[in-house]
């Protein structure tokens, strides 16, 4: 998905509007063009979001006989104090911020040797291909294999290393969420390497070498010349993927439903089970508003970084 | 890279690039070397990283067991439909908003960002009843409706970009060379667009085969089920013996989008596109 800031950028990038170039008004024709993507957008999209939205303010059931009202904002009201509500948005956040913050620090890394001229790149390059093609179901039956307390690799290793017999990662109530960030971090490292490693082909060699010829050691041309370069990027990157994993949900519901004892248990985790298993809609969908106004205040802290950061090269 | 790298720090690169590799390939080797294992060698206290006696039982039983091979069909025709239509619908709407910068791309890309920050629980209660109003909940059509309008915003934004990296004074030599304006469309324009609306049909078809959520929430027949909800129906109280066919059969399921990403890999990152852009 990562790939749509890069392909984005680099539309930015070409030439500015030529002042010659025809600039036909909205007619017919171009309506008969955009109106096959507008109509479902709107009608499966934008419409249902608002509609969810109205949901919200009402207390919607799912399978119920009787007609729906509006209840205006209490489930808003409920929802305020509901602990086990936001003790699972409190998970939702340590998770997002718990997986994205390593996960950009170890991408950088990447990245930054990606860029160097060493032998095996390929071998990384083709690797990272792997947790980024994988579907997120599988993602997380793959690590229950690593994880699992007797056939798991993870365990065995341990047992090998002297360290002890191992324990049940993702049931025990301190390991959970530990684990369950570790393989956030790996499924969504290969996307943000990637993203970096094109914004760092985009600074200017030229600095670099210049940088070098004054003297300047590598953590001071990682500074002054690599990092400015890099921060419209770095920036996008990190809150897109705060906001992914912030509504993550296939990945956790397979390694641990969310358990034990509710460890696990994100925001998606937790309104999905509201509104499909007990049948709450209205209370549901007040849930994802609520997850919506966060989302919003990350987006906008996102927007306005990158307009700090200068238009996109 | 013109920068001279002392030798330890040459060392210590590579070091740290060996470390990446085993980090990223460690648990995809498991899985694969589960999926080969024997249920003898799974239960004992001490599994290896190459099975002794390697076995394609595991692969029997997956398919015996779960209705695997229906469920991937349901994957590729919804997989299928779902990229089919999405990039019939993008590409003209794509070119609009491409050749008439203004408030249409804005429009589009901004969605673009907007939606990816939708919790899906807020668009799935509503579209839940919608399909439900159209009988369409629990039907594979309703799945693909739900998948188009899903990879719609990231489609657009991937082919705006493709179209402008057209560069539109081509057309106007075509024009000008006397073509007509469907003409230059499909003999210009057409075939230099072709490799972007193949990028971004194949990454809407990547994404449809991967997803979950909607289609647990809106899938409930055994027999409609896509392959990552079958998938997890492996799951629940597995016993040792169970592991072998579960990773057999997710090694099956992440094959073809893995093949798929490693032959457009290249266009996806967006490395051809932004050179293209350049020069």
């Amino acid at each position: 998905m990562t790939s749509a800031t890069v392909t984005e950028r680099s539309g930015r990038a070409s030439p500015t509007p030529r002042p010659g170039a025809r600039r036909p008004g909205a007619d017919h024709g171009t309506w008969f063009l955009v109106l096959p993507a507008l109509i479902p957008i709107l009608v499966l999209s934008v419409g249902p979001l608002l509609y969810g939205i109205a949901l919200s303010l009402t207390d919607a059931q799912f399978g119920r006989t009787r007609a729906t009202r509006w209840t205006g904002t209490l489930n808003f009201q409920d929802l305020l104090h509901d602990t086990l509500f936001w003790e699972s948005f409190r998970i939702g956040l340590l998770w997002a911020a718990g997986v994205t913050v390593p996960q950009f620090v170890l991408a950088l890394g990447l990245a930054l040797l990606l860029n160097q001229n060493l032998r095996l790149r390929w071998a990384a390059r083709a690797l990272a291909i792997v947790p980024w093609a994988m579907p997120e179901v599988v993602v997380g039956i793959m690590w229950r294999l690593v994880y699992h307390p007797d056939a798991g690799v993870l365990n065995e290793t341990i047992r090998d290393l002297g360290l002890g017999d191992g324990r049940d990662w993702l049931s025990g109530l301190a390991t959970a969420l530990p684990a369950v960030i570790v393989v956030g971090i790996w499924s969504g490292l290969p996307q943000t390497t990637v993203v970096l490693l094109a914004g760092l082909q985009n600074t200017p060699q030229e600095l670099h070498e210049a940088a070098a010829l004054d003297g300047a050691g590598a953590w001071r041309r990682f500074r002054t010349v690599t990092w400015p370069a890099l921060r419209p990027v770095a920036l996008a990157v990190t809150a897109l993927q705060l906001i992914w994993n912030f509504n993550s949900f296939a990945l956790v519901y397979v390694l641990t439903s969310g358990g034990p004892g509710g460890r696990t248990r994100l925001p998606m985790l937790f309104a999905y089970e509201e509104a499909f298993r007990y049948g709450q809609f209205g209370y549901a969908a007040a849930m994802g508003c609520v997850m919506v106004a966060v989302i919003s205040v990350m987006l906008s802290l996102y927007l306005v970084g990158r307009l700090r950061g200068g238009a996109p090269r | 890279m013109s920068m001279r790298t002392g030798r330890p720090a040459r060392t210590g690169q590579y070091l740290a690039l060996l470390a990446y590799l085993v980090f990223l390939a460690f648990p995809f080797l498991w899985l694969v070397s589960t999926a080969f294992k024997p249920p003898r060698e799974l239960g004992s206290l001490h599994p290896s990283w190459i099975p002794d006696e390697p076995t394609l039982a595991n692969f029997r039983q997956a398919f015996g067991e779960q209705p695997l091979l229906r469920a991937a069909g349901n994957s590729l025709l919804v997989a299928l439909c779902a990229a089919a239509v999405a990039v019939l619908v993008a590409t003209p709407a794509a070119y609009v908003a491409a050749r008439h910068r203004g408030r249409l791309a804005k429009a589009a890309t901004g969605w673009a960002v907007i939606s990816q920050a939708f919790p899906f629980v807020l668009l799935i209660i509503p579209l839940f009843l919608i399909l439900k109003n159209l009988r369409l909940v629990d039907t594979l059509t309703g799945l693909v409706l739900v998948y188009v309008v899903w990879s719609l915003p990231f489609a657009l934004w991937m082919l705006i970009g493709y179209v402008r990296a057209v560069p539109s004074e081509i057309e106007e030599a075509a024009a000008v060379d006397g073509a007509g304006r469907v003409r230059t469309l499909v003999s210009v324009t057409a075939p230099l667009l072709a490799p972007g609306v193949a990028a971004t049909a194949t990454f809407a078809f990547v994404t449809a085969w991967n997803e979950f959520f909607f289609a647990l929430v809106l899938l409930k027949t055994t027999e409609k089920q896509t392959l990552p909800v079958v998938l997890t129906r492996f799951l629940g109280a597995e016993g040792v013996a169970d592991l072998g066919p579960l990773a057999a059969a997710a090694f099956l399921a992440t094959i073809p989008s893995l093949v798929i990403f490693a032959v457009i890999q290249k266009r996806i990152t967006g490395g051809m596109l932004a050179g293209a852009v350049k020069h």
